[in-house]
């Protein structure tokens, strides 16, 4: 062995050597325990969807004006509803959840980590309402006025992929149930939604993706919620949406862990007051407590009254829940959805 | 530089790393015949310290998979691949994934030959540019990719929502690994070696077939298997472009995205598995090609 060589090894075991011992003590400083909060402060931790983090962050604000709500600091994180859903489950704390799904709090409930009676509330543990609508591109060139529309030769579709993002679901009910709504059989309505998917001309895996494939121009109607219209209209986007005369209810969820601390539920409680809904309301979104003041919405078709109710305005009870209707449309194997995009994806 | 003065030293080029690309096609010249037995305490710890860390980062994870694709049992692991849905996603990742590293294997290598021998203006700023795809957020990349070929194009070209556009995102992911492994080891090739062959009366021909490329190809295999695998995983760049439209453009990624949406861990776990046993295949198949081509040139 020379000289040089025994050199070489040498440094290459003082590098191991760093290297290990680099380990240990990174392994050490790791578990250093967080600062405290200060005395009087009570952090709560909000997971929820990423849509209404602004109209969360307003109601938290005029919550810190209340007696409950003084003192109370946040820790929030947002997300695809689906992800923020299950990262709770694996351990991300949570005290309050806002998601976009029924489903997205029902997996917290089998997980043990919200009561099965998170229901039981005046609002069935809705705390915002939208609706499904039709966006079309500014001043509507192709004259689309309902549903029925959108299978006409010439149309391309954009919606988010129901598979991948679980809040895209709501569209593609709509697009069923609404042939149903207008006095259809459900034969009439598996025939329009195989239409409607032979005009989809991209699924993109979020609503804002879908909604980014839209501006880009890849298709001429995207179906999306009313809230995030008018949401990227205030946010300067310039299109223009329908509101059909039998579309779908969105109902987003919200609810409060088992072991949150108490002014989870206090809360919880201000976002379903008038002073709370008011918050979604600027952002878009309709209110589920009656009698909440509807002002000014800027970025709705008629912003002096922002909310018209369609004539046929159904809820996803009317299509039997959400469990019937993820084993009717959305099973793998047995469900509607799957069974028509193999014979329309097969044809393109 | 001490140590490019050691490579021309012999015993220095003994098996002492033997994790480098060029080292396989030395060790041809060289006997391996040291006992795999006789470890000193300081390599014992160096071999120690990298299998822990292995072991952390990759052994672990990956058993995790295996674990959760065997725990809905068998049936559900064969209903997820027996999915017409699912066998469509993984022949057409699959098989973009192996068109995209057979075009890498030419061009990148022409660029690394490009960026090494070829001496031209503006030749830093390429060489910059080159790692852009690597650094770039993938959902950056995938809104840069559509409005490049998707309908409001420059290029005047609408491949948004065909598979075109899951071929382009992966090349477009996939660029640097070829050229970035193939490089340094046309810097170390000694021009004296190609002058030897040519004034020995060998053409130029000969001389890239007999003297270069057995000397590349361990680099250029090893950066196919590189971008093999990352584009089979790639998800961010082609989401936007793909459409994601089952049967038609729907890639492994968002099928596995798709199953864990549902909460069917374990399908996803089976996608994700046959990913891994595809790319094992690829990774020992293109090994093997890559020994043979640098034994027999």
């Amino acid at each position: 062995m020379s000289i040089r060589k025994l050199l070489r090894v040498r440094s290459g075991a003082a590098l191991s050597a760093v290297v290990a011992t680099v380990l240990l003590l990174t392994g050490c400083v790791g578990g250093a325990a967080k600062a405290p909060g200060d005395a009087g402060t009570t952090t709560l931790h909000l997971v929820g969807y990423a849509v209404p983090k602004e109209a969360n962050n307003a109601i938290q604000k005029k919550f810190a004006d209340t007696p409950e709500g003084k003192g109370v600091v946040w820790e929030e994180s947002y997300g695809a509803s689906g992800d923020q859903s299950r990262a709770v489950v694996n351990g991300l704390t949570a005290d309050y959840v806002n998601f976009s799904l029924e489903g997205d709090v029902t997996r917290l409930v089998k997980a043990g980590l919200v009561d099965e009676s998170w229901k039981s509330g005046p609002t069935k543990g809705i705390v915002s309402d939208s609706a499904v609508v039709i966006v079309v591109q500014k001043g509507n060139p192709l004259g689309i006025k309902d549903w029925s529309d959108l299978v006409k030769p010439g149309v391309k579709i954009v919606t988010p992929n129901p598979a991948s993002s679980g809040s895209a679901r709501w569209n593609i009910l709509a697009a069923y149930q609404q042939v149903i709504a207008n006095g259809g059989t459900e034969a009439d309505a598996k025939e329009y939604l195989t239409k409607f998917f032979n005009h989809v001309a991209a699924l993109p895996g979020s609503g804002r993706d879908a909604t980014n494939t839209f501006l880009e121009g890849a298709a001429n109607v995207l179906i999306s919620y009313e809230n995030e219209a008018i949401l990227a209209r205030q946010s300067g986007e310039d299109f223009d949406y329908i509101l059909p005369d039998a579309t779908l209810k969105i109902e987003n969820p919200g609810a409060v862990l088992k072991n949150a601390n108490p002014k989870a539920k206090a809360y919880l409680d201000f976002v379903l007051s008038q002073s709370g809904q008011e918050e979604f309301v600027q952002k878009g979104f309709r209110p589920v407590v009656a009698d909440t003041p509807v002002g000014e919405v800027a970025g709705a078709n008629d912003p002096a009254k922002p909310f018209p109710v369609p004539p046929r305005l159904f809820t996803i009870s009317d299509l039997g829940g959400w469990d019937a209707v993820n084993t009717k449309f959305f099973d793998e194997t047995t469900g509607l959805v799957p069974e028509i995009q193999k014979a329309t994806g097969r044809s393109q | 530089m001490t140590q490019r003065a050691g490579v021309v030293e012999p015993p220095l080029l003994e098996p002492d790393d033997t994790a480098g690309a060029a080292t396989s096609s030395g060790g041809r010249r060289l006997p391996r015949g040291r006992s795999a037995t006789s470890l000193t305490p300081t390599s014992g710890l160096g071999l120690g310290v990298a299998l822990l860390w292995f072991s952390l980062l990759v052994l672990i994870p990956l058993t995790a998979v295996l674990v959760q694709a065997s725990e809905g049992g068998w049936s559900a692991y064969w209903d997820a691949l027996r999915s017409p849905q699912t066998l469509a996603a993984l022949r057409l990742t699959v098989g973009q994934a192996i068109l995209v590293t057979a075009v890498n294997v030419f061009m990148g290598t022409a660029i690394a030959w490009v960026l090494v021998r070829d001496h031209f203006p503006g030749k830093q700023v390429l060489e910059v540019v080159i790692d852009i795809p690597l650094a770039l957020p993938t959902i950056v990349a995938g809104l840069v990719l559509l409005s490049l070929y998707g309908p409001s194009s420059p290029l005047g070209v609408n491949w948004a929502n065909t598979s075109v556009a899951v071929f382009l995102a992966f090349l477009f992911v996939t660029l640097p690994f070829i050229v970035r492994t193939v490089q340094p080891v046309l810097l170390e090739i000694e021009p004296e070696v190609e002058e030897a062959a040519a004034s020995l009366g060998a053409t130029q021909f000969t001389i890239f077939r007999r003297v270069i490329l057995p000397s590349l190809t361990p680099a250029i295999a090893s950066g196919a298997a590189l971008s093999f695998c990352r584009a089979i995983s790639e998800y961010g760049s082609l989401v936007l472009l793909s459409g994601n439209l089952p049967y038609s453009t729907e890639v492994a990624s968002v099928r596995i995205l798709s199953y864990i949406e549902g909460d069917k861990l374990t399908e996803a776990a089976a996608v994700a598995s046959i990913l891994l046993i595809v790319a094992l295949v690829v990774i020992v198949t293109l090994d093997v090609i890559s020994r043979r081509v640098a034994r027999y040139g």
